[in-house]
């Protein structure tokens, strides 16, 4: 056990099965520079080969990520900022996604594509999309984006063992935020199991990625005030995991879904609707979305930031929920 | 070699390509002192690129940009006021602060955005040439991109589509030989991204991005092609990137050889100086110049300090002709 980064993290878990087999192999723009951390000394250690800078061409390398998975390499893909794979949505939503299912079973594409959200920075709209729920809308694609190093780093290596594409969220937000991770080359978080990560009673918050961190810092102001959250990561969007998600609200009645993402068929959106359909005789109020409003974000810092789903927003909602004040729809 | 151009001409070329070094200079130090929010790309050391290529342009002629996005609408002809406003996020940018360093846009002035996601000025560019053409107008739409971008699908489409439908547009890719920490010769096979002129039967032309009468020179007989209706061309400047990818980010990433001196050494703005010195501009003109534009970035600098930021509810103009509503929960919290 080491106390790391997040982005020590995915360094540690790329480097271990890097090491560990040798199909795994990467490719992005400008990685082996290593810009943000997560190559450290990958060049030295396992070659130019198997580390390779790509030209900016998204639809092309990760499209050949596709390609060379089909016949047996397991790449690891990162494409920088997750505004960065729309020029590739056209192989990963009609190659990569759907390979295996139009050839009945025949094709496999174990690849891991990484995108860094990054966003709350005055980047302006063209580089600040947290786009996951897209790609949850495109059956194929399974969807990571965990919250804390440790989740980072154990559902990071299962990615790169399973046999299907994953997609890694990664929120900038939580870059550097440490915890305790287990060194062990074995450590692994199943893909599709969410976690328990503030246990309560009142309400259950089902946060995702960096909203995870801001629904933990209103559980903590509200415990004050004598309202209990139960703090849900659900971790992996696709496959969600539903029973953690649904046995939590069964037991507290009111649901906050927070999400950074924009709110039109957003993760919060899906996950509302499947809590109001399974198990809606639970329910004591309405479920509550905490979103990124439909809009762009703006370069400007001062009207960027309180779009983002904040601690306020959280604590409000929550308040209105218990019936501390009189509940208006949002 | 002698400067093109009357005596106008000539020095308003310098003046622009004055402008912008001078521009960003105060940016890139207010940046660094914490003034100017998000990443700042600056355009040093390619002034000649961007300048030479826009003084063979009319005003309503169109242009596309990118992320590098500072230098082409000064080049373009652009005042500093709203440019200046913009780094800020003050609501009197040109983009109103949504934008920023990488979007400095003056559609008034022609352009149709300097668009952060590499490449994808391409297709725009074919786009507003198809659309001159459908109008009846004798208008032309230039295309800025990088060496990087040249990768990009979107890119070659765009070339494509303008070859195939003889479009009045013209692809300048400004090769200032790094996109990112990525040398050209790593990132773009063959020789030259002009080289790729050939596959779509179109003139690929390759000129020294540090001079900026070849540059215009080059344009302008591209200019000239479109408007007789005969088709796009590809344009290569050959030039260098002085600063950093994204400046005051910490460490340079950019892998530069012992030829950055050589580089330095053919400074644009210097070299274009030296010519009008040779043919006889007055050293006292020049200076005048420089110090009218100090000026006017100083005055640039205190509109944008006294202008205000976007008001909340701005954050929800601009995605459809009508402004959303805004979430209560939202209002309430921001
Ligand atoms: C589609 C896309 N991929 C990656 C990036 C990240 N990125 C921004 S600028 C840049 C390098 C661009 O190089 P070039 O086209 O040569 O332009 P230069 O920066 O040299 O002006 C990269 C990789 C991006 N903005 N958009
Ligand atoms: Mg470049």
């Amino acid at each position: 056990m080491a106390k790391i980064t997040f982005l020590e993290a995915i360094q540690q878990a790329q480097a271990e099965e890097l090491e560990r087999d040798p199909r795994v192999f990467m490719m992005g723009e400008d990685i082996r520079c290593n810009v943000f951390g997560t190559t450290t000394g990958f060049v030295e250690r396992f070659g130019e080969e198997r580390i390779r800078d790509t030209p900016i061409s998204e639809n092309g390398f990760i499209g050949a990520a596709g390609g060379a998975a089909m016949v047996g390499m397991r790449p690891i893909v990162d494409a920088t900022l997750s505004s960065f794979l729309y020029p590739a949505m056209d192989q990963i939503c009609s190659i990569i996604a759907k390979s295996r299912y139009i050839y009945g079973g025949q094709a496999k594409l174990p690849l891991v594509l990484r995108s860094c959200m990054f966003y709350g920075n005055s980047n302006a709209a063209q580089h600040s999309d947290r786009p996951y729920p897209m790609f949850m809308n495109m059956p194929g694609l399974k969807i990571i984006c965990p919250s804390d190093a440790a989740d980072m780093k154990g559902l990071l290596k299962s990615a790169i063992r399973d046999d299907d594409p994953v997609m890694s969220f990664e929120d900038g937000t939580c870059w550097m935020n440490k915890a305790e991770v287990p060194d062990d080359p074995d450590f692994l978080i199943p893909i599709g199991k969410g976690d328990i990560k503030r246990e309560g009673t009142d309400i259950t918050v089902v946060a995702i990625a960096g909203g995870v961190n801001v629904a933990l810092k209103a559980a903590k102001q509200l415990a004050g005030e004598g309202i209990s959250l139960e703090v849900i990561d659900p971790r992996t969007l696709v496959p969600l995991d539903r029973d953690l998600i649904l046995r939590s609200v069964r037991k507290t009645g009111r649901a906050i879904c927070v999400d950074p993402a924009n709110r039109t068929c957003s993760a919060a959106s899906e996950i509302a609707a499947t809590i109001v359909e399974e198990a809606f005789e639970a329910l004591r109020a309405p479920v509550v979305r905490i979103t990124t409003p439909d809009t762009h974000l703006p370069f400007s810092p001062l009207i960027e930031k309180p779009l983002y789903p904040s601690v306020e927003r959280i604590v409000s909602a929550a308040r209105r929920l218990v019936g501390a004040v009189e509940f208006q729809s949002a | 070699m002698t400067a093109i151009g009357d005596n106008d001409r000539r020095l308003e070329k310098y003046r622009r390509m004055q402008r912008i070094r001078q521009f960003e200079t105060k940016a890139e130090s207010i940046h660094a002192a914490g003034e100017i929010p998000g990443a700042l790309h600056t355009y040093a050391g390619m002034e000649a690129s961007g300048v030479g290529a826009c003084m063979a342009l009319r005003d309503d002629d169109y242009m596309v940009g990118t992320h590098r996005s500072h230098g082409h609408p000064i080049a373009k002809g652009s005042t500093l006021r709203p440019l200046m406003a913009e780094l800020l996020g003050k609501a009197t940018g040109v983009c109103k602060g949504k934008g920023g360093s990488m979007h400095l846009s003056d559609f008034a002035m022609g352009s149709l955005g300097e668009t952060s996601i590499v490449g994808s000025g391409g297709p725009v560019a074919a786009g507003a040439a198809l659309g001159a053409k459908l109008q009846g107008l004798d208008r032309v739409a230039l295309c800025f991109f990088g060496d990087g971008a040249s990768s990009e699908g979107a890119i070659h489409e765009g070339m494509n589509l303008a070859a195939v439908w003889k479009l009045p547009a013209i692809f300048v890719c400004e090769n200032n030989r790094f996109g990112m920490s990525t040398p050209t010769s790593a990132a773009v096979a063959g020789v030259n991204v002009a080289d790729r002129a050939h596959g779509y039967g179109i003139p690929g032309v390759i000129v020294d991005g540090q001079d900026v009468d070849a540059v215009e020179e080059a344009v302008r007989e591209a200019v000239d092609r479109a408007r007789a209706g005969k088709g796009p061309t590809l344009i290569e400047t050959k030039t260098y990137r002085y600063r950093d990818h994204a400046v005051n980010m910490g460490r340079d990433l950019t892998p530069r050889g012992p030829e950055h001196d050589d580089w330095v050494a053919r400074d644009p703005i210097t070299l274009y100086r030296a010519r009008l010195l040779a043919d006889g501009v007055a050293e006292g003109d020049l200076d005048a110049i420089d110090a009218a534009i100090a000026e006017e970035v100083t005055d640039s600098l205190n509109f944008a300090r006294e202008s205000a930021y976007p008001v909340f509810e701005e954050a929800f103009d601009h995605v459809f002709v009508d402004r959303l509503p805004i979430p209560d929960d939202v209002l309430a919290h921001a």
